[in-house]
């Protein structure tokens, strides 16, 4: 069975109500992991009163940041921060240098692009090609598709097929995320799914977005931020000490 | 030559500010449609809403099975009847009523 994820629930996170609404309707919908941005400097009581409030849901609640720099000297002094703080680091590029340095910039898991102005389409072929290397991924946040009417709609489909196509070329993997703010803007993952649709993403590609992708990125950075992590690849199994007692 | 269309049945749970009439859905529904997909698409779609309970929200509708996913797309797309906030899901899909009925019984 699919386990599907939706990395960006965006509740007032004072109100701790609202926050345990939301990720219960979440997970009735069929989410089994949800992500909530929260601010840089959260406290660790925070963040396990979420997590408490989470697991007796039955969720699994994934810790997210989303930095919004606007120089990339910013974004790296952001990321020093923060990186071993959150489990999920979300970069909006809100700038053509911001968006470049989050792409190629290994601790940036997922790269967010304001769709609804086309002047600000930074997601282009170079773009991806860099996110490709650094195994960054493109989040598309369906909420504004929800909201939007007539034209700005149009545009905000054409700039998403846009960047779609252009992340399938370069094998970027897309993330699909709610956004939502309220439970009333919460849907199941078939319906994101469907929506997907309406900007060309194969229902194959769009439950995958729902489900292995963003799951390949909590578990990647999970085990990071595990005790035991050194460099890719590299873990540490049993200190010395113990070795020496062996 | 005629090919016979088949049908796929879609419970829905609608869950409105207030309660809603079975007129306001229907025109909500047909309206994304529209919106999102044009007369074109709008009348491939062979809608029907077969049954509506206004008290809990539940609802069965009715339409070709090439165009599921339209019609999905098109109910996750409506936020708003009457000026009040809306959220329609798409609790499950099956090809005959009784079935339906069956596996909402079941997740009941």
């Amino acid at each position: 069975m699919r386990k599907f994820v939706d990395l960006h629930l965006r509740p007032s996170i004072r109100n701790l109500d609202q926050v345990e609404q939301m990720i219960k309707r979440s997970f009735d919908l069929g989410y089994w992991v949800v992500g909530i941005p929260l601010p840089s400097n959260i406290k660790q009581e925070k963040i396990r009163q979420l997590k408490t409030i989470s697991e007796n849901i039955g969720a699994d609640l994934v810790t997210r940041v989303d930095l919004s720099p606007k120089t990339s000297s910013e974004l790296l002094r952001n990321l020093r921060h923060v990186r071993r703080k959150f489990e999920i680091i979300s970069v909006k590029c809100n700038s053509k240098n911001v968006a470049r340095q989050a792409a190629k910039d290994r601790r940036v898991d997922i790269l967010a692009f304001s769709t609804r102005f086309s002047r600000k389409h930074y997601f282009d072929t170079a773009e991806a090609e860099l996110a490709s290397k650094a195994e960054g991924a493109l989040e598309i946040d369906l909420t504004s598709l929800l909201f939007l009417t007539e034209f700005p709609r149009i545009r905000f489909l054409s700039n998403l097929r846009k960047e779609v196509a252009i992340a399938e070329k370069f094998k970027v993997p897309i993330v699909i995320s709610s956004g939502a703010t309220n439970v009333s803007l919460l849907r199941g993952p078939c319906d994101y799914a469907a929506l997907a649709m309406l900007f060309d993403l194969p229902m194959s590609v769009a439950l995958r977005g729902l489900s292995e992708n963003p799951l390949r990125i909590v578990d990647r950075n999970r085990k990071k931020l595990g005790a035991g992590y050194v460099a890719p690849g590299l873990f540490v199994v049993r200190d010395v000490k113990r070795c020496m007692n062996v | 030559m005629y090919e016979r269309v088949r049908k796929r049945y879609l419970a829905l749970k609608v869950e409105s500010e207030e309660p809603l009439s079975e007129k306001d859905l229907i025109r909500a529904i047909w309206s994304s449609i529209l919106q999102l997909f044009g007369e074109y698409g709008a009348s491939q779609t062979n809608l029907y809403l077969v049954e509506f309970n206004p008290e809990d929200g539940h609802t069965i509708l009715r339409c070709s099975h090439k165009m599921v996913d339209i019609v999905r797309a098109s109910i996750a797309a409506i936020t708003r009847i009457n000026e009040k906030s809306v959220g329609i899901h798409v609790v499950r899909v099956s090809g005959t009523l009784r079935a339906l009925r069956k596996k909402v019984m079941i997740r009941k």
